[in-house]
């Protein structure tokens, strides 16, 4: 058990150093002059010396990596001459937007994918699993700033019921949340269906069923709770995919989150935010791959001693 | 297999395997309509008009010269879709086959030649799928720039683990049935066997990635073309189509409507023929999204 969380850990670590390598690569390496795109345009000759110096941009590749981990590590990615503040404080800034939007679609997810899941695994073959399963597949296929503006055209502009842009009150929520939750919900839908499917005809189910235990009890408690360990691999993984969704759907709604703020980013050509973004996101990405990887533990016994 | 695909007619076969037909259908529709643009509209999808700004489809208060109404340009909208799919498709088409060899060759390197190798080859992936796609896309693109070749790679490179994790867990097992062990006893080369006995073995597997890939870079493409880190104006892309039309939703919903439908056609088309592939041609891959 102490061993494997430690070499959980591990990973995880070499995960993140590979990550700083990765963005060193494309913000230090990739562009010819970094120091030039890091700075804003018409920036004077003497500004672009002093950042050369201050990054090491003179110095052998192994040495400017080390600076850039070392300042990573200070938190210092920089000064974000779009707001005229440090690059971390920006994003910070605007994290717990994108964690409100990205808790409201992990909640849809779980409750929708896992409810329809169940119900189109119960009730396979019927007219449920029929319409679950086209609901699924929609949710795959739609694309996600598409569904969006769908969403605003019908809600917003022809019904008027919903706001449609920037953050006022959790109404707010509901137009983004659903958006971003269409993809994962169907994926986490249609995997809950395959993995129950699998469980329902086990022994310990029909067992189960023998003992007389009531059906609800037997769906709900014997069957999910073991069809429940890839179901949570994929929303551990899906927290990368919210977080790239966010990306287009703070767009779309003119949410006030870090995807918004990488674009925007991109667009002032604000390098600075757009490293404490890659890099802040692949953490949290990380960690909570992490977490949940240690929770199966918890769930599941035998990876404990394997 | 292949005996059976050519036995059954067409009638049979879209009875007997309903999803890949209808996917097949769709993604062939739209894939032809493509190629056959020149052929099937005489407007320029480039060529503004302006006194034919914004107007409605056909049957909604338009004409039948614009079937599908004309964009605040005056760009008919059936043209624009029309060549649009042709680039979509074709940087689609492209950074799947990359990634695809990319991919197949990582997976084998890791599968073949010792744990070492396969630890760092499997640390690289979990590097990647560390960063949400779209994220890492835009922060390369907004570097190198946003030229076809660089949209290509930037596709690519979020592709190839898919196929890398995937062929090297295959490849795992089947290094140990009897028939490899056999051709190693007999003294072929690594080389060989690779060649001759492993790589037919995932062709499957290859495909089936291949098919919902291709699903997911159309969305990626035109995600990024909609953000305007892809192909640019006024070049036509579903994707882009899509962002000038969201400035006119309240008064011609129409534009961002149509590229839209073509996306999700082309998706929902290459997700049904991935899942009736991976159906037909091996039912044992079924857990493959998982990866």
């Amino acid at each position: 058990m102490r061993v494997y969380v430690l070499r959980r850990v591990g990973q995880s670590a070499l995960t993140l150093l590979g990550v700083s390598v990765l963005v060193f690569v494309i913000l230090r390496v990739l562009p010819g002059d970094p120091a030039r795109m890091l700075l804003p345009d018409g920036a004077p000759e003497s500004a672009v010396q002093e950042l050369n110096r201050h990054l090491g941009l003179r110095e052998p590749l192994a040495v400017q990596y080390l600076i850039f981990l070392k300042s990573v590590f200070r938190g210092d990615f920089g000064q974000s001459f779009q707001y005229r503040a440090p690059a971390l404080q920006v994003v910070l800034e605007r994290l717990p937007a994108t964690v409100q939007l990205t808790l409201v679609a992990m909640l849809l997810t779980v409750v929708f994918g896992v409810s329809i899941g169940i119900v189109t695994a119960v009730r396979r073959g019927t007219r449920y699993d029929v319409a679950g399963t086209i609901l699924a597949v929609l949710g795959q296929s739609l694309p996600n700033f598409w569904l969006g503006i769908m969403l605003i055209l019908l809600f917003g502009v022809a019904l008027r019921w919903l706001p449609t842009s920037g953050f006022a009150g959790w109404t707010s929520l509901i137009l983004p949340g659903v958006t971003l939750a269409a993809f994962p919900t169907a994926l986490v839908a249609r995997l809950t269906r395959s993995s129950m499917l699998e469980i329902l005809h086990r022994d310990f189910i029909r067992t189960g069923r023998a003992k007389g235990l009531t059906e609800r009890s037997v769906v709900l408690w014997h069957a999910l709770r073991n069809a429940a360990i890839p179901v949570l691999t994929v929303i551990g993984l899906q927290i990368g995919a919210l977080l790239g969704g966010a990306v287009i759907t703070e767009s779309v709604f003119a949410w006030p989150g870090m995807g918004k703020l990488i674009v925007d980013a991109i667009f002032f050509r604000d390098f600075p935010v757009v490293q404490a973004v890659l890099i802040l996101s692949a953490t949290v990405f990380v960690v909570i791959n992490l977490m949940v990887d240690l929770l199966y533990t918890v769930l599941d016994p035998r990876i404990r001693y394997s | 297999m292949t005996a059976e695909l050519e036995s059954v007619g067409i009638g049979r076969f879209g009875r007997r395997y309903p999803t890949m037909a209808i996917g097949g259908a769709l993604l062939g529709l739209v894939v032809l309509a493509s190629l056959l643009a020149p052929a099937l509209t005489s407007y320029d999808p480039l060529k503004p008009s302006f006194s034919q700004r914004l107007a409605p489809p056909w049957g909604l208060g338009g004409t039948r010269a614009h079937l599908l109404g004309t964009d605040n340009l005056g760009r008919d909208i059936l043209a624009r879709l029309l060549y649009g799919g042709r680039i979509s498709l074709a940087l689609a088409v492209t950074a799947v086959a990359v990634a695809g060899l990319v991919g197949v060759l990582v997976g084998l390197a890791a599968s073949w030649s010792g744990a070492k190798t396969d630890a760092v080859i499997m640390r690289v992936a979990d590097v990647q799928l560390a960063f949400p796609v779209i994220m890492l896309a835009i922060a390369i693109v907004a570097v190198v720039g946003t030229n076809p070749l660089a949209l290509v790679g930037v596709l690519a490179l979020s592709g190839w683990v898919l196929y890398a994790r995937a062929i090297r867990a295959h490849v795992l097992t089947i290094r140990r049935l009897d028939y490899i062990e056999a051709a190693t006893t007999l003294g072929a080369s690594d080389l060989r066997i690779i060649v001759r006995h492993v790589l037919p073995n995932t062709v499957a597997l290859i495909l089936v990635i291949g098919s919902s890939q291709f699903a997911t870079m159309v969305l990626l493409e035109s995600g990024l073309s909609f953000l305007g880190m892809g192909i640019q104006a006024p070049r036509p892309s579903w994707g882009l189509m899509l962002a000038e039309g969201r400035d006119y939703l309240s008064n011609a919903w129409w534009l961002a409507t149509a590229p839209g439908l073509m996306i999700a056609l082309v998706v929902l088309g290459a997700n049904l023929l991935g899942d009736g592939l991976r159906d037909l041609l091996d039912p044992t891959l079924r857990n493959v999204e998982r990866l």
